[in-house]
């Protein structure tokens, strides 16, 4: 079994790699520069600056870590889900889509019976508004841009902001 | 005219032989109890992909049925399928088997509504939706006379989306038993949520996490006109009615995350093992004890929850009832049969097979479950350790999240001569497996 998950962890490594190259390839900064230079970018990530290749691996590092303690349980290491029970976060809407959305349930909670391509899910997904803004930016970057997925990262501003809005509104 | 008389004979000719194959088909039809039609199945080489005792084979009776959950099986092989979610507003599929080949074909859909629970008696084909269950009149081979007239024999249970399916069993009192799931993980203020603790008295229980009992004589029953026949259960997917013992037996799906709600108490590899899957034979009244104990089958403890103070050593309430077996944790039984067919052997007649789902809260440790157990049972009691009946559902040596397995078994149902089906609501898959009594090859 420990060989097993070794051996799993060797078939993950690669792809964490990939993710992390591919979210420094969509970095903010390069964002707002982008003007239809596609190749040429992608041929930058291939010798990341150190400056943005320390950025991108707090959110993924330190948001895989946030993922393993309190969303992994129910979600799965690759973010399919729970047939029945527990929404895929992989090639969903109400991840990749709106983020205060995404923020709205992570904050919250959701017990709605979510339908994703024709499956209900059931179970209850709890508040996790103990977490700190730090927190819930790094997780829900982290589920943005993992399992395949490939979005905007949230920040810790969006966070305080939708944070702040939803406090006006009680 | 010559040629039309030569012509008429050959027709009437064909048509003996027609009518002579049509006896041939129905011979073998009524004769599916004898051995020899035993051969006429056509068996998979590599067991459909199934690991099994020496002496028995299988095979795939159908496949991409949508999500198959608990299946009925005819005294003349036909077979009801109960569906997750009804396709194209057909819930109930039945189908036949028109060669003796193993095979069998849809013949009919009916039932617009998404369920667990099916079971055929003399009585009728009983089938449930999340809330209610109803009953279909059946002739004599168990074909459900008609679809459109339909009886609702229980209605209103609560149905809050978590654990809402409505598993059911008879037994030969007239009664009917339903489980009616908890929605809730462990009866927390905030389910699921990080540092809430449990509700004392738990409210959840007044209308839900036991087994109710109802009559089958009476129609459109709810809370009122049945009772609670036992509590304390989390969600019974698996139940079944013992005829030796006369008594209900259930598995019960423990609850989850141990470790995720409580990290200072339960290190990840304990929250995998923790706690029990477990089977109860229930009297009127039993309290398994949900959700203020669960069963430590390391330590074969009835230990207080920690949302009700526990530690993972205190212990629970003395009075509450202890499981006949307890297997390891998150298996999820979805399914309880007890054997009393003859065709295997010895060892298995009245004791109890049991479909594990195979588990999800095992993550990020490898899942474990997707097969069939058993258990021996002499006298109705368990008469020795369970074991793996049927393994390899998943297809996979290593599962580490569910949506990899390429099959869940869900469902059991025992054939007219014996067979044992297994039905599987992740490929949509019917199995049959069958002693051949030959070694393996």
């Amino acid at each position: 079994m420990i060989l097993a998950r070794n051996f799993r962890t060797a078939q993950i490594a690669p792809l964490f790699i990939f993710l992390i190259g591919s979210i420094y390839g969509c970095g903010e900064k390069k964002k707002e520069n982008d003007t239809h230079t596609k190749p040429a970018s992608e041929q930058e990530s291939e010798v990341p600056s150190p400056v943005e290749s320390a950025d991108v691996p707090e959110y993924m590092a330190e948001g895989q870590k946030v993922y393993a303690q309190y969303c992994l349980s129910c979600h799965q290491v690759n973010g399919t889900g729970v047939s029945r029970l527990n929404p895929p976060l992989k090639d969903t809407d109400y991840v990749l889509g709106d983020k205060n959305r995404l923020l709205g349930i992570l904050v919250n909670g959701s017990n709605v019976g979510l339908e994703i391509r024709g499956e209900t899910y059931s179970n209850a997904m709890p508040s996790f508004k103990q977490l700190d803004d730090t927190e819930l930016a790094h997780v829900a970057s982290y589920i943005r841009n993992s399992f395949g997925n490939s979005a905007t990262p949230v920040t810790i501003g969006e966070v305080s902001t939708f944070r702040t809005k939803s406090e006006n509104q009680k | 005219m010559k040629e039309y008389a030569k012509k008429s004979i050959k027709t009437a000719t064909y048509l003996l032989w027609a009518l002579g194959l049509v006896f041939l088909v129905g011979c073998g039809g009524e004769q599916k109890n004898d051995a020899t039609q035993e051969t006429a199945l056509d068996l998979s080489p590599d067991n459909a992909g199934l690991t099994l005792p020496d002496g028995f084979g299988a095979l795939k009776v159908a496949d991409s049925l949508g999500k198959p959950r608990h299946i009925a099986v005819t005294a003349q092989g036909g077979i009801y399928v109960k569906l997750e979610n009804a396709v194209d507003g057909k819930g109930i599929l039945y189908l036949e088997d028109d060669d003796g080949n193993g095979t069998a074909e849809v013949k009919q859909g009916f039932g617009d509504y998404g369920g667990t629970g099916i079971l055929l008696d003399k009585s009728g084909l009983y089938a449930s939706s999340n809330s209610e269950v109803f009953r279909y009149k059946v002739d004599a081979d168990g074909k459900v006379v008609d679809p459109a007239s339909v009886d609702t024999l229980i209605t209103g249970l609560i149905d809050r989306r978590q654990h809402n399916s409505k598993s059911i069993a008879l037994d030969n009192s007239g009664n009917i038993y339903v489980n009616i799931g908890a929605y809730s993980n462990s009866c927390q203020k905030e389910d699921r949520a990080l540092g809430s603790m449990g509700m004392k008295p738990c409210p959840i229980l007044d209308s839900a996490g036991g087994i109710w009992q109802f009559r089958t004589d009476a129609i459109k029953q709810s809370y009122g006109e049945g009772k609670r026949f036992a509590t304390g259960l989390r969600n019974v997917v698996g139940l079944d009615w013992n005829e030796r013992d006369n008594h209900l037996f259930v598995m019960q799906h423990g609850r989850d995350q141990l470790h995720t709600l409580f990290p200072d108490i339960y290190d990840i590899e304990t929250s995998a093992n923790l706690p029990a899957e477990t089977m109860y034979r229930l009297e009127e009244g039993s309290d398994a004890g949900w959700p203020y104990i669960y069963y430590d089958q390391n330590q074969n403890k009835k230990i207080m929850a920690p949302e009700y103070g526990g530690d993972g050593k205190k212990l629970g309430a003395e009075d509450i009832q202890d499981p006949i077996v307890a297997f390891p944790g998150h298996l999820a039984p979805n399914a309880l049969l007890f054997y009393t067919g003859d065709m295997f052997p010895e060892k298995y007649r009245n004791g109890a097979f049991i479909a594990f789902h195979g588990s999800w809260n095992r993550a990020p440790e490898e899942q474990e479950g997707y097969n069939v157990a058993f258990v021996p049972f002499e006298n109705g009691r368990p008469s020795g350790d369970y074991e793996i009946f049927a393994d390899g559902f998943a297809g996979t040596d290593s599962i580490m999240s569910p949506d990899e397995a390429q099959h869940r078994p869900t469902g059991l149902a025992q054939g007219p001569d014996g067979s044992l089906y297994v039905s599987d609501d992740q490929g949509g898959t019917l199995f049959r497996i069958v002693y051949t009594d030959e070694a393996e090859q």
